[in-house]
């Protein structure tokens, strides 16, 4: 880190320096090729990764839906067995919840944040590709383990003692339990990364009040990231411990004095937060839509910061609402009912302001609109529903029944998945240099929300007859038939219409509209770069003077003075955003991965043998010593970065206008 | 005064809405939270229909907001310059928002207070006169025992339980394997079945008729087969049952019924079951003193009849795969012998 001393805010104007962009294109370029591929720690190469991993697992995921869903067209078919299913019914919830819907969230924060922050890359760039290779990993680990016919079948929940070692032998439970060690690794070091860049790194002038209400739902949903997955973690270590061979501890195990609820309260003081984890997400995509397609400044920033914030604490005292048909006393239960009631205040006060910033603009409904107006009509339902699962005398009935199912694909698909398409429609010129076509944009949005109501709409009734979740199958005399073909019927239409969003991304990515530095008109600074990007983000780093810079903000300055031959970045204050002093970013290593192979490698190898921890953590340490030592990084990757403290870079026109290199 | 207008509400709806549902998609309501046959239930689908027409009101208001954006659509290519909000417009959308703010913290109020209600009623400790059954959930079938204070009047049977109409019913639930939970829908919530922690659900049925429950905590592989019967009945009915249940199991009556006897002691099936009155004593799988009695086998995977008995003997893995019930290699007289020993055992 260096002082301040060169740092100036100035306003120019005159030609961009072209040398300047070159400089910093060599210092901020990966290098060419694999080698290139793997040392990488721009945020933007790590959070396009994440997305596209994340969507490959959605579609796996939704697959084994679809296989589900031909499996319970009909009563007592013979489609999969009670062994697949079960696989399956585990590896689609995982995979939605631990492999798709909070790394594809991450990797959003991960790829926009620094770009809305107005900055260069994360604080800490190789711990952030660390986070992605391991959760590759974990992800690949469990897929080979459903490929080779021992994934996990004990629920994504994974309850003792039906997970434990005398119920589960062999060794599908482990893989799980491994699976999630890794996975919550990854998105406890996002977690860090996004909470450190928008504390420390965001633009000068950026003061709390001005933080775009994306950055703000994805750095409240890293702090409940932050005490939520230490949470599972805990559960499924000690859970593998429980099961593994000359380690046998008995923290679940009854007749050994352990403890089965005890598993119980761990997951879901991790598993409702998760809930959380991926809706706010989510409502930072729609609070972007909404603002931009209304052409106005939202209604109620205020109020939709605070509902953010009280939903995180909230979303932590409601856990016990999985588990009212286990015995808790009635005092006890009224207050997880009265905590799970409260939730939907700060629900309803987004959905209020949402509605209202879109009545009080001048609504423009393209695609990613679309989606966004599909989500309230959802959300809102599956919002409704929630409310009477937080009353024990309804949760009994319905809970662990279809209608519970029901319930949670309204929150989670219309809650979160919709909004996740608005977002992909939104900023895909961002990420690509081209618009998706609004066309099939419009047949993917239809077919999906047609798809999914007939999929999920007649399970509330099925539930409220009876059908209970996690059966592979059911008798003709249950009469839930008819209803379960109609939902396999929907899963078809909305299998097609993910076929109609893969075609557009693949026609557009080629030939699609090419949009400009800002094609929807949008307000955050993510806009006021090329798109793609460069891989420095901005030739200056901007400065903002309100909450929406490039509608409001009229000549910016920009800041001179970082240094052009080390990647520097500029640290500011926690509340008003002041620079404070530049900090040197780590360069590109190998390390990160090697660090991924040999802890990932260790977990996995803990599947079968103790040893493998200790081996791994000897491992580690070797591969972080180097990691560490600085000094020790080849040619090839110091192209163009001087470790001396450089004179200060040449000054630049409003940021606002710049150009490509 | 709760509980009447619960009730009657549940049954003018029931009309309205629930029979044509069911009519429609062909749900019987044997296994139904909406077509209650018992205190508990009722007053659980009484609160249904409470937070059901009031969160569909609001559900629509919020749908006709949502739609009224498409009305106000801008039709143009080009995003349109971005507009200051107008101060009075803002002022007046916030006292909007605001009212509606209000009037939900105002309804959650309303449920919250008409759950604890309902809930409190749930949680009424029962009568002294309760009967009492304890069900043990295993993987995957039930087993059911009515408690008596004298243990040879104690009667074991699986997979049905009987329970009189207009008498508290107390369920002392256990399990000692995985985590189950009890499930009859006509008459109350669920309850978990948990190793180490034994718990109880007390219901009273109001009306006579035969029902089904099944377990609703994913346990295992055959978690879709651990299915039961539950059949409400009079005092007197109840009491027949009872009586006979208690009896041990019935003698062959002709020569193929002796055959299948010695069958049933000579083979496998000793080491698991228990037939009273015989020397078969064993409790790892069903007790089948009066098989020929219930309705299902394997807990409600197939109807009890000759020909599905003899199937599920020689082969039960082809029907319920995983049971732990081991396949036996039977020659067809043997077969015929036990069956018909198995099925007069009413």
């Amino acid at each position: 880190m260096t002082r301040t001393s060169h740092l100036q805010i100035r306003d120019f104007k005159g030609d961009i320096p072209r040398a300047d962009a070159e400089q910093l294109e060599r210092v901020w370029s990966r290098p060419k090729g694999l080698l290139g591929w793997l040392v990488t720690t721009n945020h933007k190469d790590i959070g396009k990764r994440y997305i596209v991993t994340a969507f490959i697992f959605f579609l796996c995921g939704g697959l084994l839906a679809a296989l589900m869903r031909l499996q319970l067209m009909k009563p007592e078919n013979s489609f999969l067995g009670p062994d697949l299913y079960n696989q399956f019914f585990t590896v689609h919830g995982t995979t939605m919840m631990f492999l798709f819907a909070v790394p594809i969230m991450e990797g959003m924060g991960i790829y926009l944040v620094p770009l809305m922050l107005g900055t260069r890359n994360v604080p800490f760039p190789r711990m952030n590709t660390f986070g992605y290779y391991i959760y590759l990993l974990g992800g690949i680990l469990l897929f080979v383990s459903l490929f080779l016919n021992v994934g996990p079948d004990a629920g994504w929940f994974a309850y003792v003692p039906l997970s434990g070692p005398h119920y589960s032998p062999g060794k599908r439970v482990d893989i799980w339990s491994q699976m999630i060690t890794l996975t919550e690794i990854a998105a406890l070091v996002g977690a860090v990364e996004i909470i450190t860049a928008v504390f420390k790194h965001r633009a000068v002038g950026m003061s709390l009040n001005r933080i775009p209400m994306f950055v703000w739902a994805q750095v409240v949903t890293s702090f409940m990231v932050i005490f939520a997955m230490p949470s599972i973690m805990l559960a499924s270590g000690v859970l593998a411990m429980d099961r593994l061979a000359h380690v046998n501890t008995h923290f679940f195990n009854p007749a050994e004095g352990g403890d089965a609820l005890l598993y119980q309260h761990l997951f879901w003081f991790f598993g409702h937060p998760e809930v959380y984890i991926i809706f706010i997400p989510a409502t930072g995509f729609v609070s972007t839509i909404v603002e931009t397609f209304s052409r106005r400044k939202m209604f109620g920033y205020l109020g939709l910061v605070l509902s953010l914030v009280s939903t995180a604490f909230i979303g932590f005292g409601l856990w016990v609402h999985h588990m009212f048909a286990t015995p808790v006393a009635e005092l006890g239960q009224g207050f997880f009912t009265g905590a799970s009631m409260l939730i939907a205040i700060p629900s309803g006060i987004q959905i209020f302001c949402w509605l209202t910033t879109l009545l009080t603009g001048k609504p423009q409904l393209k695609t990613p609109l679309l989606w966004v107006l599909g989500f309230i009509a959802l959300f809102v339902l599956g919002g409704l529903t929630g409310i009477m699962l937080a009353s024990v005398s309804l949760d009994l009935q319905v809970h662990d029944t279809f209608f519970v199912v029901a319930h949670f694909h309204y929150v989670l698909i219309g809650g979160a998945v919709f909004p996740l398409f608005g977002a992909f429609y939104y900023w895909f010129p961002k990420w690509t240099g081209r618009m998706l076509s609004e066309g099939l944009g419009k047949l993917n949005f239809w077919l999906f929300f047609i798809g999914f109501n007939l999929t999920f709409f007649p399970m509330h009734i099925l539930g409220l007859h009876g059908m209970t979740r996690r059966i592979y199958t059911y008798v003709v005399e249950s009469g839930w038939g008819n209803l379960n073909l109609l939902a396999t019927i929907g899963a078809g239409v909305m299998a097609l219409s993910v076929i109609v969003f893969l075609t557009n991304v693949f026609v557009s990515r080629k030939s699609g509209v090419i949009a400009g530095a800002n094609p929807w008109g949008a307000p955050t600074l993510e806009w006021g770069t090329a798109s793609p990007p460069p891989p420095y983000g901005f030739l200056y780093l901007p400065t903002v003077q309100s909450r929406d810079p490039l509608w409001s903000d009229k000549d910016s300055p920009v800041i001179v003075g970082l240094s052009n031959t080390k990647r520097e970045v500029l640290n500011t204050t926690i509340l008003d955003a002041m620079p404070e002093h530049r900090y040197e970013l780590a360069i590109d290593s190998i390390w990160p991965f090697a660090l991924a192979l040999a802890a990932g490698g260790s977990f996995i190898g803990a599947v079968f043998n103790a040893w493998a921890i200790p081996i791994g953590a000897a491992l580690s340490f070797l591969v972080l010593s180097l990691w560490f030592w600085r000094g020790n990084e080849p040619k090839f990757l110091l192209e163009g970065i001087q470790h001396t403290p450089s004179s200060p870079s040449h000054p630049s026109k409003r940021v606002l206008e710049e150009t490509p290199a | 005064m709760q509980n009447r207008t619960g009730t009657s509400l549940t049954l003018n709806f029931r009309l309205l809405l629930c029979i044509p549902i069911m009519a429609l998609t062909g749900c019987s309501g044997m296994q139904s939270a909406l077509n209650p046959a018992g205190a508990q239930a009722g007053r659980i689908s009484g609160l249904w229909w409470l937070f059901f027409f009031v969160l569909t009101s609001v559900y629509v208001l919020v749908l006709i907001f949502t739609i009224a954006v498409f009305f106000r659509r801008h039709r143009s290519s080009l995003p349109l310059a971005p507009e200051l909000p107008h101060p009075p417009r803002e002022r007046r959308a916030q006292t909007i928002v605001g009212s509606a703010v209000g009037v939900t913290v105002i309804i959650l109020f309303v449920f919250l207070f008409a759950e604890f209600a309902t809930g409190h009623s749930l949680q009424e400790q029962p009568e002294p006169g309760a009967l009492q059954i304890k069900v043990t959930g295993r993987q995957w079938w039930w087993e059911v025992q009515y408690q008596d204070p004298t243990p040879s009047r104690m009667v074991t049977t699986a997979n049905e339980i009987h329970v009189p109409v207009g008498r508290s019913v107390q369920f002392q639930l256990q399990s000692p394997d995985v985590i189950h939970s009890f499930w009859a829908p006509n008459f109350h919530g669920k309850k978990d079945l948990i190793p180490g922690h034994p718990t109880t659900l007390t219901f009273k049925a109001t009306t006579p008729g035969t029902f089904r429950g099944q377990c609703a905590e994913y346990c295992g592989f055959q978690h879709a087969h651990m299915r039961f019967v539950i059949v409400a009945e009079s005092t007197n009915d109840f009491q027949t049952w009872l009586e006979q249940q208690r009896q041990p199991g019935r003698e062959p009556g002709d020569e193929t019924e002796k055959k299948g006897k010695e069958v049933f002691m000579s083979a496998s099936c000793v080491m698991c079951h228990t037939i009273q009155g015989t020397p078969a004593r064993a409790t790892v799988g069903p007790d089948l003193t009066h098989l020929g009695s219930r309705p299902f086998l394997g807990a409600g995977t197939i109807p009890n009849n000759l020909g599905h008995l003899g199937g599920w003997v020689l082969d039960p893995q082809s029907i319920k795969p995983g049971v732990h019930m081991p396949q036996n290699n039977l020659s067809p007289g043997d077969l015929r012998a036990l069956i018909a020993y198995l099925e007069s055992l009413k």
